[in-house]
């Protein structure tokens, strides 16, 4: 125990020391710092912080070092974690690559595989996103239809993929592939990576309910991989899959985490001031009411990871109730948006205008962003299903 | 804080468990429901419960008990909880031990602290007057008379009021609430039993022109709202962990019934109707664990997050024993509409523990309150 407080110490004065200034202000959304072959940067100070961090490997801090990771254990990336919100440091990097590929690399990759990807996500220089949904496969995402065909030392892939996050932004995307078409609808997909830098890979902005394009349509056309890019074995890309779900979730389930960070009025504020306030109360009794009602579910919710977080570091084994995160944190991220717009009455109805604050519209956009929660991921009903078999052991 | 159990409280929680379990199961309520018991719980099993050391878990060494803490006494309302036991476990190990312990003077500690401890002095605190949980509306006075004072009022629901030896009173004085030791034996006490739908012991208790003497009060002389507030937080507490333990039973049940009851040539646990409020109550339970953990050892460290954690506790213990016993009925379908298997039980409970101490209504007032809204 005395070296994980002596890395709390040395690991605060490093943050101290590297992380600069602007970088400890709570960051906007359009300043999320994402790297990739060509990124933008809003101020230098981004890349200074992702380069130092990236360059302790502390950017995927738990993986090996060989790889260019931190090589932490799980109770000193915890210790570095609080560390950094302790001084209000933003996240130098973020990605699918460094939450959902890069786990399953470590897990599945071979030698040669790790070592071509894992430090390129470390150093933010390949960005990438996830093709998994497609028109005809969303909760049902094992019946997706897109196909690989091996043809000596590369597959052949033809496919149409869908809700692929920034895929206009991103350099390479993990696909779910049929390589058996023949075999059962689990027993024939194959896990590949896939460059996008080439002719035949297209990604189509859509246009959502909030007014926002964060996903993408992917079409992909006779486009040839390389057969090293295939992840673990032929045919066997679904176990790889529901693993890289798993860390999915456990990522979305940190929502609300992440949120409470965020510089934002807090919603008690934002009913005072639309809803009336005597004598230091939200006036309106309904609003008031919900709000309390929130904010007490979203505290106890914080209080569960807490649990799970303590558990695991005090050596018990984990409980099940990590399968209801993901679930949970949607849930109450969607009842979030819901308080604040019926607090706001027709402040919260604006689309466009100065008629409406900044603050304002973002709420109303973010409320229509939230619905997505439930949906991406694995929707609620799908969580609530594997809640009642693993966890409930009900049957089929 | 960290919220896992110690090893001594997992020791506890598996004690009290196997010993609800085969000394006091839904069946010794049924009994003493069905036989009309004077007491409506069992001295005896109350002697054995002091003897495990359960009363004296929040008095400290010094006082006599173990200093073990409010972490331990909640494994132990829990394990109750489960089988829905009768006992003073809230009334006295919980409410009176702790007001003894944190304001009791030398004097009222020798005289009802020993007793206590070794089972025979059972508390009860008279506060609430109305048909709600509202602390501080107090009508009943104690006057000023010589070195004395003398107590007029009405207490409406005082939980095993009719079995207590001592009643902890809270009556307004000069310069605000005080809390008064009166034996239920004083002159001018009337305590008269209320029959409640979940068959636990609660009582009116009358007070007509009651003299006690200057070293009846506890704490101090119109100091008795923040020393009320405390105790009730503890009772908040301690109340949420019995319900959480009521709350998984009724849900465990309920999700074995779903895997043994067929209908459609199926079990109906097959139903994703079911599956998902199943699921949806298992997600309820796990929030409200760690709510109510943290209040516990919020109580034990002394945080000033306290009253906020109590209220949370209690308010999510409210809401998910109501889910898990509706459910619980709804599930089981005619059957458990029957007196004669256990479900029914949990539902009688939820709703008098549920009002107890604050309703979901009050906590969520009092939440806002404390967080500035």
């Amino acid at each position: 125990m005395a070296s994980l407080a002596t890395f709390r110490v040395e690991t605060r004065a490093w943050l101290d020391e590297n992380c600069p200034p602007i970088m400890r202000t709570p960051a906007p959304a359009d300043e999320t710092v994402w790297g990739g072959r060509d990124p933008t940067w809003k101020f230098p100070e981004q890349k200074l912080w992702m380069d130092r961090m990236a360059a302790k490997g502390w950017t995927l801090p738990t993986c090996p070092k060989q790889y260019g990771g931190g090589g932490l254990s799980l109770e000193e990336a915890e210790i570095l974690a609080e560390e950094m919100n302790a001084l209000g440091c933003r996240s130098p990097l973020q990605g699918m690559g460094q939450t959902m590929l890069a786990p399953v690399l470590i897990e599945y990759g071979t030698e040669a595989q790790k070592q071509e990807h894992l430090p390129a996500v470390i150093k933010g220089e390949i960005r990438w996103c996830q093709g998994y949904s497609e028109p005809g496969a969303g909760s049902d995402l094992a019946g997706l239809q897109s196909r690989a065909v091996l043809q000596g030392d590369h597959f052949l892939v033809n496919g149409h993929k869908i809700w692929t996050s920034n895929a206009h932004y991103a350099d390479k995307i993990f696909c779910l592939v049929r390589t058996d078409p023949t075999a059962k609808k689990h027993e024939g997909i194959s896990f590949l990576l896939i460059d996008m830098a080439q002719p035949g890979v297209r990604a189509r902005p859509i246009r959502l309910i909030s007014g926002a394009s964060v996903f993408c349509e992917t079409f992909i056309e006779n486009v040839q991989v390389p057969k090293d890019n295939l992840l673990g074995e032929i045919n066997k890309g679904w176990t790889i899959a529901k693993r890289l779900l798993e860390h999915e979730r456990k990522s979305i389930g940190g929502i609300g985490a992440r949120q409470s960070q965020r510089a934002d009025m807090p919603m008690q504020d934002i009913a005072k001031l639309h809803a009336g306030e005597a004598g230091g109360k939200i006036a309106d009794p309904t609003v008031r009411q919900n709000v309390a009602t929130f904010q007490m579910d979203a505290a106890a919710f914080q209080l569960t990871r807490k649990r799970a977080a303590d558990e695991a570091e005090a050596g018990r084994p984990p409980g099940p109730m990590s399968a209801m995160f993901k679930y949970y944190a949607t849930e109450l991220n969607k009842r979030r948006y819901e308080t604040i717009l019926a607090a706001e009455g027709v402040q919260g109805m604006g689309w466009d205008g100065e008629d409406f604050k900044p603050d304002e519209i973002r709420w109303t956009r973010e409320w229509l962003r939230s619905k997505a929660n439930t949906i991406e991921g694995g929707t609620s009903e799908v969580q609530l299903n594997i809640i009642a078999k693993r966890v409930l052991g009900l049957p089929d | 804080m960290a919220l896992v159990l110690s090893e001594d409280a997992q020791l506890v929680r598996d004690q009290a468990m196997d010993f609800f379990r085969e000394k006091s199961p839904i069946l010794a309520l049924r009994k003493l429901r069905d036989s009309n018991d004077a007491d409506g719980f069992s001295r005896a099993l109350w002697k054995e419960m002091a003897d495990l050391g359960w009363a004296g878990f929040v008095v400290s060494e010094e006082s006599g008990g173990s200093g073990f803490g409010m972490v331990g006494l909640g494994q132990v309302l829990e394990a109750a909880g489960r089988t829905l036991a009768a006992s003073p476990l809230i009334s006295t190990a919980l409410i009176g031990a702790s007001a003894l312990d944190i304001a009791g003077t030398q004097a009222q500690k020798s005289a009802y602290l020993s007793g206590l401890l070794a089972g025979d002095v059972i508390t009860a605190l008279a506060s609430d007057e109305g048909a709600h949980h509202a602390p501080d509306s107090v009508a009943t006075i104690a006057r000023a008379d010589g070195d004395g004072f003398v107590l007029d009022g009405r207490k409406s629901f005082v939980l095993d009021g009719h079995v207590a030896d001592l009643l902890i009173v809270s009556a307004r004085t000069e310069g605000g609430i005080t809390l008064f030791l009166v034996p239920t034996n004083a002159a001018g006490v009337t305590v008269q039993r209320r029959i409640m739908v979940d068959s636990r012991n609660a009582a009116i208790v009358t007070l007509a022109g009651v003299r006690v003497g200057a070293n009846a009060v506890l704490g101090g002389v119109g100091g008795g709202a923040g020393l009320l507030d405390r105790l009730l937080d503890r009772a908040r507490v301690g109340l949420a962990a019995e319900m959480l333990g009521s709350s998984c039973e009724a849900f465990e049940r309920t999700v074995q019934y779903l895997k043994e009851r067929k209908q459609f040539g199926v079990a109906i646990g097959t139903f994703q109707a079911l599956k998902h409020r199943a699921a949806q109550m298992f997600a309820e339970i796990e929030v409200t664990r760690s709510a109510v953990l943290a209040a516990l050892v919020a109580i034990d460290e002394g945080s000033t997050e306290t009253p906020a954690l109590a209220s949370l506790a209690k308010a999510k213990a409210n809401t998910t024993f109501n889910l898990t016993s509706s459910e619980g009925i709804q599930m089981h379908g005619g059957i458990g509409m029957t007196d004669e298997h256990e479900i029914g039980f949990f539902l009688k409970r939820s709703r008098v523990a549920e009002i107890t101490f604050g309703s979901t209504g009050f906590h969520g007032d009092r939440y806002a309150a404390l967080m500035g809204y």
